[in-house]
Formats: C-alpha cells, structure tokens, sequence
C-alpha cells in the first residue's frame, strides 16, 4: 500500500492539511495483461482467417456476451455501489477495478465487433437483400452511439481518474468529477447494451 | 463538493488556460467518421456511392484539424502530457484498427470504399488518442 495524501472533502478544502489515505500502488494499464489480451487478439486474427461457423459465433458471442454484461453490470450495478461508499473505499475499489477495465474493454469491444463482421459476411446478413440485413444496421447504429459514448467519454474519464490517482497529492475535486463521469457514462452505455440484446436475439433467432 | 462547486472549480480552470472544447469536438468528429463507417457497411459489399461517405469523412477530420488548431494556441497547456499518454494510446487504437482494417481486406473490400474506411479508421484512431491525452493533460500541471 502506498501512502498518499488525500483530501477527503474536495477542493474546497484543498488548503486545509490532506489526510492521509491508504491507497494500493496500481500500475495504469496491468502490464501481466498484455499477453493475455495479445493471445486473445491472436485467436480472434485466426478465427477470422479461418471463415469457419463455430470459431466465429465462438468469438462474437463471448465477447459480446462480456461487453453487455459489464457494462450493465458496471452501469447498474457496481456503479451505484460505488457511488455511495467512502472516499477511501472509492478509491481503493477504483484503483483495483480501473486498471483491469483499461485492457478488458478495448479487447472485447474489438473482439466483438471483428468477429461479428466476419460472421456477418458469413451468414450474409450483411447483405442488403437479406431479411435482417435491417437488423443488422441497427447493430450498427447502436455500436456507433454507444462508441461516441464510451471513446469520447468514459475511457478518457477511467485514464484521467487513475492518473490522477498516481499523483502523490491526487486532486479529491478531479477524481470525484471524473469518477461521476466515469458511472454517469457506463450507466448510458449499460441503457444501449439493452437495445443490444433485443438485436442480437432477434438476430439469432431469424 | 457540490456539482454547482465542481462545475465552477472546473470552469474556473477551463477560463485560466482558456481550453477549446476539445472533448465535445473530439466526439462531434468521432461520430462524423462512425456515421460515415455505418453508412458504407451498411451497403458493402455491395456497390456503394462513395459522395455522402467522403463528405462525412472530409468533415470529420475538418473538425479534428480544428479541434488540435485550437488547442495549440493555449499556453501552458501540458503537452508533455498529452504526449506521454496520447502515445500509448495511439499504439493501442492503431492496433484495433488495424484489426477492424483486416476484417474488411479479408472481405475483399478493395478500391474507393477500402481507401475511405482505412482514412476513417485513421482520423478514429487519432481522435480517441487525443480526447484520452486532453482529459488526462488538462488536470496535469507540467
């Protein structure tokens, strides 16, 4: 555990002495991940190489699983949760969960979203003249808002709010807005993802 | 602290360095290019008129030339910063593209709407890069 100074009523109380706060060393983006995210790429260049059924449903359908549920886990769950604790607990959890969520997201978005073309062309529902080609749109739509959301928002505010917690005096005012932001916005996104499973299983089931 | 106190503690800071919009500019351009992405795979890979992709294209990166013009001309903005995050992140968002690119070249995709979606897939991977950089240098202090 590494000691920092923290104050915990925000910048309010910036010029008052900054209590001492238990804050675990963190490492921004988990370099033990990096191999793991990088098999998972590998795998994920191999199915599509390979246009066969089972590789890509396998691909698409775990990592879209992953996606939706953290981020509705994230949005309606853990998110208000996090809301409420104290401002040590916030930044113990933050400092323990953010890190994980700096490789998890970006992996399984790509995942997702390069095994579902593939296996749309696969299937040919990528085809304008297919019955779900419709469906398949709105996939995209609904990609596309929830991508705006989560690239120009929170992945900005889950970097900032962990960098900021690196700083050996972090700012409570800045990690506390950033932090809103971060829940705020998982929370829009996790209202998408239900949009996403009405697609995807309207999708699966013809 | 109160929202009220955060925004005013926020925009307090905003009016000393007088920092552009960037995040709002960012995203404007990052939905831009996706709208454009939509528009072509929503038609591939079959013919597609190219005129409403490029347009879009066109003003994405627009909006993203103005959006990196307009945060040049802040002094004392941490740059440093930008810089030392924006990298990692550009690494990062160049391999997912990169991976997006390879899906549509596995597809045969090839041509007009390969060179449009590959400059979209660039001006993503600048931007994202970019609005992680700001966010994180606009509370550093260089």
């Amino acid at each position: 555990m590494a000691q920092v100074a923290v104050s915990p009523t925000g910048a309010a109380a910036a010029d008052a002495p900054p209590a001492g706060l238990e804050r675990p060393s963190f490492q921004i983006v988990p370099r033990a991940g990096l191999p793991i995210v990088g098999v998972v790429l590998a795998l994920t260049i191999a199915g599509i190489a390979s246009d066969k059924l089972w590789p890509l449903v396998f691909l698409h359908v775990v990592g879209g699983a992953a996606w939706t549920i953290i981020d509705l886990f994230l949005g309606f769950v853990l998110g208000p949760i996090m809301g409420q604790l104290s401002i040590p607990a916030r930044i113990e959890f933050t400092t323990r969960l953010m890190p994980k969520m700096v490789l998890i997201m970006p992996t399984v978005v790509t995942v997702t979203l390069a095994a579902g073309w593939q296996l749309s062309t696969h299937l040919g529902t990528n085809l304008t003249g297919n019955p779900l080609h419709g469906w398949v749109v709105a996939s995209f739509v609904v990609v596309g808002v929830m991508a705006v959301i989560a690239l120009g928002l929170l992945e900005p505010a889950n970097i900032a709010v962990l960098t900021e917690l690196k700083k050996p005096q972090p700012n409570p005012a800045v990690v506390e807005r950033l932090m809103k932001r971060f829940i705020y916005t998982a929370g829009a996104t996790g209202l998408m993802q239900i949009a996403t499973l009405v697609i995807m299983t309207k999708l699966s089931s013809g | 602290m109160s929202d009220h106190a955060q925004d005013a503690s926020e925009h307090a800071q905003d009016d000393a360095l007088r920092l552009p919009p960037v995040t709002a500019l960012g995203m404007l351009s990052l939905a831009l290019v996706l709208i454009g992405g939509i528009y072509l795979s929503a038609h591939l890979p079959e013919h597609v008129p190219l005129a409403p992709a490029v347009a879009l294209l066109v003003a994405s990166a627009v909006v993203l030339i103005g959006n990196v013009l307009a945060l040049a001309r802040v002094k004392g903005f941490a740059w440093g910063r930008l810089f030392e995050v924006g990298r990692w992140a550009l690494l990062a968002y160049a391999i997912i593209a990169g991976m997006i690119e390879y899906v549509f070249l596995r597809n045969h995709t090839s041509g007009g709407p390969l060179a449009v979606l590959t400059l979209s897939l660039i001006v993503f991977a600048v931007n994202v890069p970019l609005l992680i950089g700001f966010t994180v240098a606009r509370y550093a202090q260089d």
